[in-house]
C-alpha cells in the first residue's frame, strides 16, 4: 500500500479533497502521471501524429452515438429498415445520431490508415514498438469485423448483399468451409438469425474486443515511448536529459500535446461535421444508395460494391481467377528454384523448400482460385502484422531513408488507391489486369521488403531531433 | 516516378469510361424545387391523389407534411383519403396480393424513393425519377400498354396519363456508317392530355420534388443548422488555435 499522505489543516478545501482520494486511490494519480503529465513525448511530433487521437476521438463517437442508436433500432429482418427510417424521421434529433455514426464509420478508417500510413514511413513499428504495431493490426482487423457487422443492420439492398457475398466467401475454404458459413449465418441465406448475431457482436463483441485492445496498443506505447518523424530514440541510454532524468527531446505528454491535439480535434471535427450536416450520403460513398432500398433476398443488384474502405481487399479477391493462379503458381515454383539455387543452405532444406512448392502449387491447381482469392484479402491483412520483421533498413524514418524508397512508397500509396477506386466499379477486363498487377505489387512490396529495404544508401540519423521552436 | 502516376491515372480513366452507361436514356435534369413551399405542396397533393393508390410511403407520416408549410386541418380535409388518423405513415389503399397479381410485382414503397435512385455519372435520384415520370409511351406489347425509356419494359402503368397524354418518342439515326446511333430526337403527341406539356413538366418537377423532401424531410434544416455548427467551430478553432501557440511558445 502507497503512504498515506498527511495534509495539513489550514489546507484548501480543493486541496484536502484531492489528498483524500489520493490516499484511497493513488492508481488513479499514478496513472495520470505516467499517461499524462510525466509521459514524455517527443517535441517534433507533426502533422502526421493527430491521427491516434483523432481515432481514440471517432471511438468514442461511435460508443456514444451507438447507445443511443440501440434505443430505437430493432434488430429484427421485418423491422430493421423501418426502423432505421423512424431514426431518420421521428426520433427527435435521431438523423444527427445516425449521420454521426454512418460519418463515423467511415471516418474512422480514414483516420486510422492515416495513422497507419504515419507508421509505415516514419518505422513506428520497429524495435522496441513490434507489439504496438501488432495490437494496432489487431484493431484494424477488429475495425474491420466491426463495420463489416455493423453494416448489415440498417438491412437495405448492399447491406444484405455485401453480407451475402462475403459470407459466402468463407464457404470456399475447403472441408470446413460450408458449414463454417452456416455457422456465421445462423441459416442457409443471410437472414433475421444473421441479424441478430450480428448485431449482437457489433454492439457488444466486437466493442468489447476493440475497447480491450486500444488499451493494450496505449499501454505499450507508454511502456516503449514514442517514435518521431527523426526515428530517434528520445529515452535510449544515450538520449540527453535534463537534472532530473528527463529526456531534453520530450515534452510533457499534457499539458503539450493535450492542447495540440485539442487544436487538431477542432480542425478534424470541422471537416467531420461539413460532411455530417453537407454531404452525409458523401456521394454514394459513405451511404450507398442502393442501402435505401429495403433489403430483398429474391432480387440480386446488378453491381454488388462494399463500402470504400475495403474496396482495396475486395480487389485484391476480385483479381485472384483462375487465369491468375497460373501467374501465381509460376511464381511459386519460380522463387522456390531461385532460393535453392541462390542461398547457400543444406541440401535437405532445398529439398525441403522445393517440395514445399511443389505441394503449394498442387493445393494451388486443386482448389477453386475463389478460395485462394479470400486467402489474398485475408492475406492483405494479416501480412501487415509481420511488417516490424520484414523491414531490414538500417534507419526507421524515411526522412533518413535512401531517396528511391520514398518513391517506392509513393508507388505504393497511388496501387493502394487505384486498388480501393477499382473495388468501387464493376468487374471490367481492363480493371482486371490492373488489379492484379496492383494485388502482386501489394504482396511484393512487404514479402520482398527484407530484401529491398536493404538496397540503397541511407542517410546519417542525427542525434537529436529536429525541433523548430513554434 | 511521375510516368508510373501519369500510366495509372490513364488506366483509371479508361477503366471509368468503360462502365459509364447503364440501361434507359440519360437523364434530364431535375428542377430542384426542394425549398419552395408551394411547390412542395402541389407535389404533395399529386403524390396523395395519383401515387398513395398503388404505392405507400409507409415511414411518412401525414402530419410531416406541417414541415413544408400545411396546417393539420388542411393535411385532413385534403390529403387524408386512405388512413384516418393524422399521426399515421402514408399507406396504399392497394391490396398488396391483388398488385402483386396485376404488375408481377408490389409496387416499391416511396418514402425513401428518390435517394435509392441516384446513381454516380448519371444524376440524382430526383433526376431519374423526372426522366422516368416523363419518358412513358404506349406499347401494345406490354401487358399494361405502357412502355418507358428511362426504366425499360416498366411494371407500371403511366398513372399520370390523363394529365400529358399519350405520346411516342422520334428517334434518328446519327452516327457514320456502321456506328449509328439512336438518338432521342423528341416526342410527336398522339392525344392531347388535361395539361400542356410545360404544365405537366412543372408539374412532374412539383412531384419529384417532393419525393426528394420526403426522402429526407430534415434536409434542410440539417443544412441551416451545419452552418451554425460550422461558424461555432470556426470560432473554436482560433481559440484552440492560441492556446496550443501559448503553451508552445516557450518550448524551445
Amino acid at each position: 500500500m502507497a503512504e498515506f499522505k498527511d495534509i495539513s489543516p489550514n489546507a484548501s478545501a480543493g486541496a484536502k479533497l484531492t489528498n483524500w482520494f489520493e490516499n484511497r486511490f493513488p492508481t488513479a494519480f499514478d496513472a495520470y502521471k505516467v499517461h499524462m503529465s510525466e509521459y514524455y513525448a517527443p517535441k517534433n511530433f507533426n502533422f502526421w501524429y493527430i491521427f491516434g487521437s483523432l481515432a481514440l476521438l471517432v471511438l468514442v463517437i461511435q460508443i456514444v452515438t451507438g447507445i443511443f442508436l440501440v434505443m430505437h433500432y430493432k434488430p429484427d429482418a421485418a423491422l430493421a429498415f423501418g426502423s432505421v427510417e423512424y431514426i431518420m424521421r421521428d426520433v427527435p434529433w435521431g438523423w444527427l445520431i445516425r449521420y454521426m455514426h454512418s460519418t463515423g464509420a467511415s471516418a474512422f478508417f480514414v483516420v486510422v490508415y492515416l495513422h497507419m500510413y504515419r507508421g509505415l514511413i516514419y518505422g513506428s513499428y520497429r524495435k522496441p514498438r513490434e507489439l504496438v504495431w501488432v495490437f494496432g493490426c489487431a484493431i484494424f482487423l477488429a475495425l474491420m469485423a466491426e463495420a463489416f457487422m455493423g453494416y448489415l443492420l440498417p438491412w437495405g439492398q448492399m447491406s444484405y448483399w455485401g453480407a451475402q457475398v462475403i459470407v459466402n466467401l468463407f464457404a470456399a475454404i475447403p472441408f470446413v468451409g460450408p458449414d463454417l458459413a452456416l455457422l456465421i449465418r445462423g441459416d442457409y441465406v443471410v437472414g433475421d438469425a444473421t441479424l441478430n448475431r450480428f448485431f449482437s457482436f457489433h454492439v457488444i463483441a466486437v466493442p468489447l474486443v476493440l475497447l480491450g485492445l486500444v488499451v493494450a496498443h496505449l499501454l505499450a506505447l507508454h511502456d516503449v515511448g514514442s517514435n518521431n518523424p527523426d526515428g530517434v530514440e528520445i529515452k535510449g541510454p544515450n538520449a540527453p536529459r535534463d537534472a532530473q532524468g528527463h529526456p531534453l527531446d520530450g515534452i510533457p505528454f499534457h499539458p503539450y500535446y493535450t492542447v495540440h491535439d485539442i487544436f487538431g480535434v477542432s480542425v478534424f471535427l470541422m471537416v467531420f461535421t461539413a460532411i455530417i450536416f453537407f454531404a452525409p450520403e458523401f456521394g454514394g460513398y459513405f451511404l450507398e444508395y442502393n442501402n435505401f432500398i429495403p433489403a430483398d433476398p429474391l432480387k440480386t443488384p446488378l453491381h454488388i460494391a462494399p463500402v470504400w474502405y475495403f474496396t482495396p481487399f475486395y480487389s485484391m479477391l476480385r483479381a485472384i481467377t483462375t487465369e491468375m493462379m497460373y501467374a501465381l503458381i509460376a511464381i511459386v515454383l519460380g522463387a522456390a528454384v531461385f532460393s535453392a539455387i541462390k542461398f547457400k543452405i543444406p541440401t535437405l532444406f532445398k529439398g525441403i523448400l522445393v517440395g514445399a512448392a511443389v505441394v503449394v502449387t498442387a493445393m494451388m491447381l486443386s482448389i477453386d482460385a475463389k478460395f485462394w482469392g479470400v486467402v489474398a484479402m485475408g492475406g492483405a491483412v494479416v501480412i501487415l502484422f509481420f511488417l516490424p520483421w520484414l523491414d531490414n533498413c538500417e534507419v526507421k524514418s524515411m526522412r533518413y531513408r535512401p531517396d528511391w524508397h520514398k518513391y517506392l512508397y509513393a508507388v505504393f500509396v497511388v496501387n493502394f488507391v487505384v486498388l480501393a477506386y477499382l473495388g468501387t466499379q464493376p468487374p471490367s477486363p481492363v480493371g482486371e489486369r490492373v488489379s492484379q498487377v496492383g494485388t502482386l505489387f501489394y504482396f511484393g512490396f512487404f514479402l520482398l521488403m527484407p530484401w529491398w529495404s536493404r538496397i540503397g544508401e541511407s542517410k546519417p540519423v542525427p542525434t537529436r531531433v529536429n525541433f523548430v521552436a513554434h | 516516378m511521375k510516368k508510373v502516376l501519369i500510366t495509372l491515372i490513364a488506366a483509371l480513366g479508361f477503366v471509368a469510361g468503360a462502365h459509364a452507361s447503364s440501361g434507359g436514356i440519360a437523364w434530364d435534369k431535375a428542377p430542384n424545387k426542394t425549398n419552395d413551399m408551394a411547390a412542395l405542396q402541389n407535389g404533395a397533393k399529386l403524390f396523395v391523389n395519383y401515387c398513395l393508390n398503388c404505392h405507400s410511403a409507409a415511414f411518412m407520416r401525414f402530419n410531416r407534411l406541417k414541415d413544408i408549410g400545411l396546417t393539420e386541418q388542411q393535411i385532413k380535409d385534403n390529403l387524408l383519403f386512405t388512413t384516418e388518423k393524422v399521426g399515421e405513415t402514408m399507406k396504399a389503399s392497394i391490396d398488396p396480393k391483388q398488385a402483386k397479381d396485376w404488375f408481377g410485382a408490389n409496387p416499391p414503397d416511396l418514402t425513401v424513393i428518390a435517394r435509392s435512385r441516384s446513381a454516380a455519372g448519371q444524376g440524382t435520384g430526383g433526376d431519374y425519377l423526372y426522366t422516368y415520370l416523363r419518358t412513358y409511351y404506349p406499347d401494345e406489347t406490354q401487358a399494361t400498354g405502357w412502355n418507358n425509356l428511362a426504366f425499360p419494359n416498366v411494371g407500371m402503368p403511366h398513372a399520370l396519363w390523363e394529365l400529358q397524354g399519350k405520346r411516342v418518342p422520334v428517334f434518328e439515326t446519327k452516327g457514320a456508317p456502321g456506328h449509328e446511333e439512336h438518338v432521342l430526337k423528341g416526342w410527336e403527341q398522339l392525344t392531347p392530355g388535361t395539361m400542356t406539356p410545360g404544365q405537366y413538366d412543372q408539374a412532374v418537377g412539383d412531384l419529384v420534388s417532393y419525393l426528394q423532401w420526403m426522402g429526407e424531410p430534415a434536409q434542410h434544416s440539417r443544412v441551416r443548422l451545419g452552418v451554425w455548427v460550422l461558424l461555432f467551430l470556426c470560432v473554436l478553432t482560433f481559440f484552440t488555435y492560441r492556446l496550443n501557440a501559448a503553451f508552445w511558445k516557450d518550448v524551445k
